[in-house]
């Protein structure tokens, strides 16, 4: 066996360097799990961490991000087919293996996962060099086989080229040599008036696997010999289990199994159905624990006394409680935003395997690394031997992105119990119940204005739980007191007031609570862009000159505020009954900038009917998948700013289904137009930043109709 | 025994009455493309076709389905369903596309009885179908883009 040294320890480098950039060629799934190192030349294997080149010539990419909608599986592979000079149809995508050592987040260090918006910030230089290393060495092989000079050889739709003499070889006859090539050191990247896929209207990958039922969800997944499990867990946060009785439930039909695990009761059955019947039948006892008598109410009563006293500060520039005192106006306001689930349509699940040599997981993963972790502390083994395999997500927005791995380690205590595969099915109703949300939180905003109506003083105290405490982001995230995913969207306020402190209160309280698609900026976008509006209407301003007035240092937020109030006709006379708002905001390095249309009957009952909505991207890689996700954001935010909310009532809560905890519906949908800022910037993230402005812009625009100040989320559908 | 015919082969299956026919197609014939996302008829994501009318089949009792005719994602065929399944590659319209199979059940019905639908009829049509991603607009866009492909 040859084992090649310098392929394996350029991986390691190129791994410890952050670089994370390896490729090959083809080599077969079972030769790969045992080596990650390249066998006897002839069978042309080699070791491999993004792009797979098939003796057919079908170029496979590995995308290390989880697909839950955000067209990771489109835009990732998009970058190795601009520079290997693919054919955007030769394409085919595979999730890659959990392995950090290979498939790291570049921006998060050590840990594979999907999150913060940042799959194409991550990859864009990585998989655009991964691509141009395997088209320079199926050069170097043509090079070889012709015995002529490589640099005169060109890549060109899957066969390298030679000019001179019209010859052509496929990527497929090339892969054996290919990989005995030297991997180049240095490589050069297409320059982006030579693109022919980035930026370009090419297609997603998934759309026809997803429109037949062919594409497969974690809760699809069947194994042989697999059982299905549901879990009864306690219905109030914190509490414990007492004591329980299997006796009934084991009498239901297709039950075969019911144990204690950390979550709750586990009940196994033959099936879904009988495992949900099995559950149903169960009694259980719970012991009280912290959260007995908690209420939302009593939540938001402690916030209130909390919002009276300074927090940990986030920013301070100059004096704003001097300068609030010396202020001709003085504007006060408090905003209140609830607990949400993210209920993604596909409920949570897990299928788990645990053998000899270790343990197998398959579901829509997006934290890969830390699941690896915490399933190894369950079955005592490395978290090596602890296989993941990722499958499309029915929908995520941070719920399976979880440092206590909740879904995943319940189901490898059953597994483990068990001895069988095993699938855990979470229903509608655990999810809603099952916390983890995005926390609730108090905004207390005060502002002064001079004489002119212009801020000179904005005091901004936030309270609400942090959603880092207590895990190992705690560390990274949380500096002086301030976990930066409460105050981001606060704290870096780019509008221009020369007095200005953010602080922040961060109670603690036994509800589990977890990042929520845009995380922060969820809530400090709907405090600030709702209050701004109030300065400017304080001032007589227009809402949109007030703040172009205080964003002259901030470039990319005044283009998108002038590319979405241009593409909306801002200032245009609508019917009666009808308004404007705006709200512009920054969030994971993009930009994003949306105006709300709002028809109000005479009942209040109203209707957002359009939306314009500006992005500044960087480079949009994938045009139609930008417009598609901030679309989506502005529908997902809706959701939100309209309907959804958790409430607790004696530490339970109340909502259980999509009847009490109500999204957007089709009818509700406004006609939505996505203008993207034309740009050269590196690419950032677009799955998140479409949804923190529509909340305020809405509000805006409600107060544009009626005069009224609408500061509590959800709004509702009508304004009372 | 109950039995009936799924997307054209008669099928027996050995399970409670009440046991609702969703947990039947995806556990016990393996036909897991119709989706489970409420359980309770509120969300349209388990939608199929029953006698060729669409049916949350989270909510119906396999025993009720004796004798009849079912139809999944997997079985659906025909004109409507490819003009739809053409206009969802040209619009890309799925995110996640959990519930596609839901909405496709229910906007080949509404095509099946409405060849060009207007935006409100579509909305009124498609108002049970839940989508978290939010792809109303392009749901939206890709019925009427399919009534078109049907029309040519």
């Amino acid at each position: 066996m040859n084992h090649d040294p310098s392929r394996r320890a350029f991986i390691k480098a190129g791994a410890a360097l952050g670089a994370g950039l390896t490729l090959g060629f083809h080599l077969t799934a079972a030769r790969a799990a045992k080596l990650a190192i390249p066998t006897p030349a002839g069978e042309a294997f080699a070791p491999n961490a993004f792009i797979r080149i098939a003796p057919d010539g079908t170029v496979t990419v590995l995308v290390k991000h989880l697909e839950m909608g955000q067209g990771v599986q489109t835009g990732l592979p998009a970058l190795v087919a601009e520079e290997l000079e693919v054919p955007w149809q030769d394409i085919r995508v595979e999730a890659a293996p959990a392995d950090a050592s290979l498939y790291n987040n570049l921006l998060w260090g050590p840990m594979q996962g999907t999150g913060g918006s940042t799959a194409m910030a991550n990859s864009y230089e990585q998989l655009r060099r991964a691509g141009a290393t395997a088209r320079e060495m199926l050069k170097a092989a043509a090079a070889q086989a012709w015995q002529v000079d490589q640099a005169g050889l060109k890549a060109d739709a899957g066969a390298i080229l030679n000019p001179a003499t019209g010859q052509r070889l496929s990527y497929g006859q090339l892969a054996d040599a290919a990989a005995l090539m030297a991997v180049p050191k240095q490589v050069e990247l297409k320059s982006a008036k030579d693109f022919k896929v980035i930026g370009k209207g090419f297609k997603r990958t998934d759309t026809r696997a997803k429109s037949d039922g062919s594409a497969q969800f974690g809760l699809d997944l069947h194994l042989d010999g697999m059982l299905t499990a549901v879990v009864a867990r306690p219905q109030r946060f914190g509490d414990t289990l007492d004591k329980f009785d299997a006796g009934k439930a084991l009498a239901m039909p297709g039950v075969k199994a019911v144990f204690a695990i950390p979550a709750g009761v586990a009940v196994v059955a033959a099936d879904t159905w009988s495992a949900i019947k099995g559950r149903e039948a169960l009694k259980a006892d719970w012991a009280a624990g912290p959260a007995a008598g908690l209420s939302s109410a009593a939540i938001f009563a402690s916030y209130r006394d909390l919002a009276k006293q300074p927090g940990a500060v986030a920013r301070n520039d100059g004096d704003a409680a001097k300068a609030l005192a010396g202020s001709a106006q003085r504007i006060a306001a408090e905003f209140e935003v609830p607990y949400l689930a993210h209920a993604p349509m596909e409920p949570l699940n897990c299928v788990v395997q645990v053998q000899a040599d270790g343990c197998d997981i398959w579901t829509g993963d997006q934290f890969q690394t830390m699941d690896q972790n915490n399933a190894a502390k369950v079955l005592g083994i490395a978290p090596d031997k602890v296989r993941i395999h990722t499958l499309f997500a029915g929908g995520s927005f941070g719920r399976r992105a979880n440092a206590q791995s909740d879904y995943i380690v319940e189901a490898v205590a059953i597994a483990k119990h068990m001895g069988v595969p095993v699938k855990t099915v979470w229903t509608r109703e655990d999810d809603i119940h099952g916390g983890y949300y995005r926390p609730c939180y108090l905004h207390a905003l005060e502002a002064g204005l001079d004489a002119d109506g212009r801020p000179m003083a904005w005091q901004h105290r936030i309270v609400g739980q942090s959603i880092t405490a207590g895990t190992p982001f705690e560390a990274g995230m949380v500096k002086n007191g301030v976990d930066n995913t409460s105050v981001e969207g606060a704290a870096n306020l780019p509008y221009a007031i020369p007095n200005l402190r953010v602080d922040l209160q961060s109670p603690k309280l036994p509800v589990p609570v977890l990042w929520w698609r845009s995380v922060g900026s969820t809530h400090t976008a709907f405090a600030t862009e709702v209050f701004i509006d109030e300065l400017a209407h304080a001032a007589g301003a227009d809402p949109v000159a007030f703040r172009r007035g205080l964003l002259k240092d901030h470039p990319r937020h005044l283009a998108v505020l002038d590319l979405a109030v241009d593409k909306a006709n801002w200032g245009k006379p609508l019917p009666p009954g009808w308004g404007r708002g705006v709200a512009v905001h920054e969030s994971f390095n993009s930009y994003v900038a949306e105006v709300a249309e709002v028809s109000v009957q005479p009942n209040g009952e109203f209707k957002v009917e359009r939306v314009v909505c500006a992005v500044d991207c960087g480079l949009a890689v994938t045009p139609d998948v930008v417009k598609a996700q901030m679309e989506g954001g502005i529908g997902f935010g809706l959701s939100a700013a309209l309907h959804s909310a958790v409430t607790l009532e004696d530490g339970r809560a109340e909502q259980s289904n999509f009847d009490d905890y109500r999204i957007l519906r089709m009818k509700e949908m406004p006609r939505i137009e996505v203008h993207i800022v034309a740009s050269d910037a590196p690419p950032t993230g677009v799955g998140e930043p479409g949804v923190p402005p529509i909340a305020p812009a809405v509000a805006n625009a409600l107060f544009a109709v009626t005069g009224k100040r609408l500061r509590k989320l959800p709004l509702g559908s009508r304004v009372s | 025994m109950i039995s009936f015919t799924v997307n054209g082969k008669p099928h027996s299956v050995d399970v409670p009455g009440d046991t609702p026919l969703l947990w039947v197609l995806r556990d016990h014939l393996r036909l897991t493309g119709t989706k489970f996302g409420c359980g309770e008829s509120f969300c349209g994501a388990c939608t199929v076709h029953i006698d060729g009318k669409p049916a949350k089949s989270c909510s119906v009792e396999v025993g009720k389905v004796a004798g009849k005719s079912v139809t999944t994602i997997e079985g659906i065929a025909g004109p409507v369903i490819e003009a739809l399944r053409a206009a969802w590659s040209e619009l890309d319209v799925p995110q996640c596309g959990y519930c596609h199979s839901g909405q496709l059940m229910r906007a080949a019905d509404l095509l099946a009885h409405n060849p060009r639908p207007d935006d409100e009829q579509i909305d009124a049509a498609m108002n049970g179908n839940l989508c978290r991603c939010a792809t109303y607009q392009r749901i939206r866009d890709g019925i009427h883009a399919a009534a078109r492909r049907l029309g040519a």
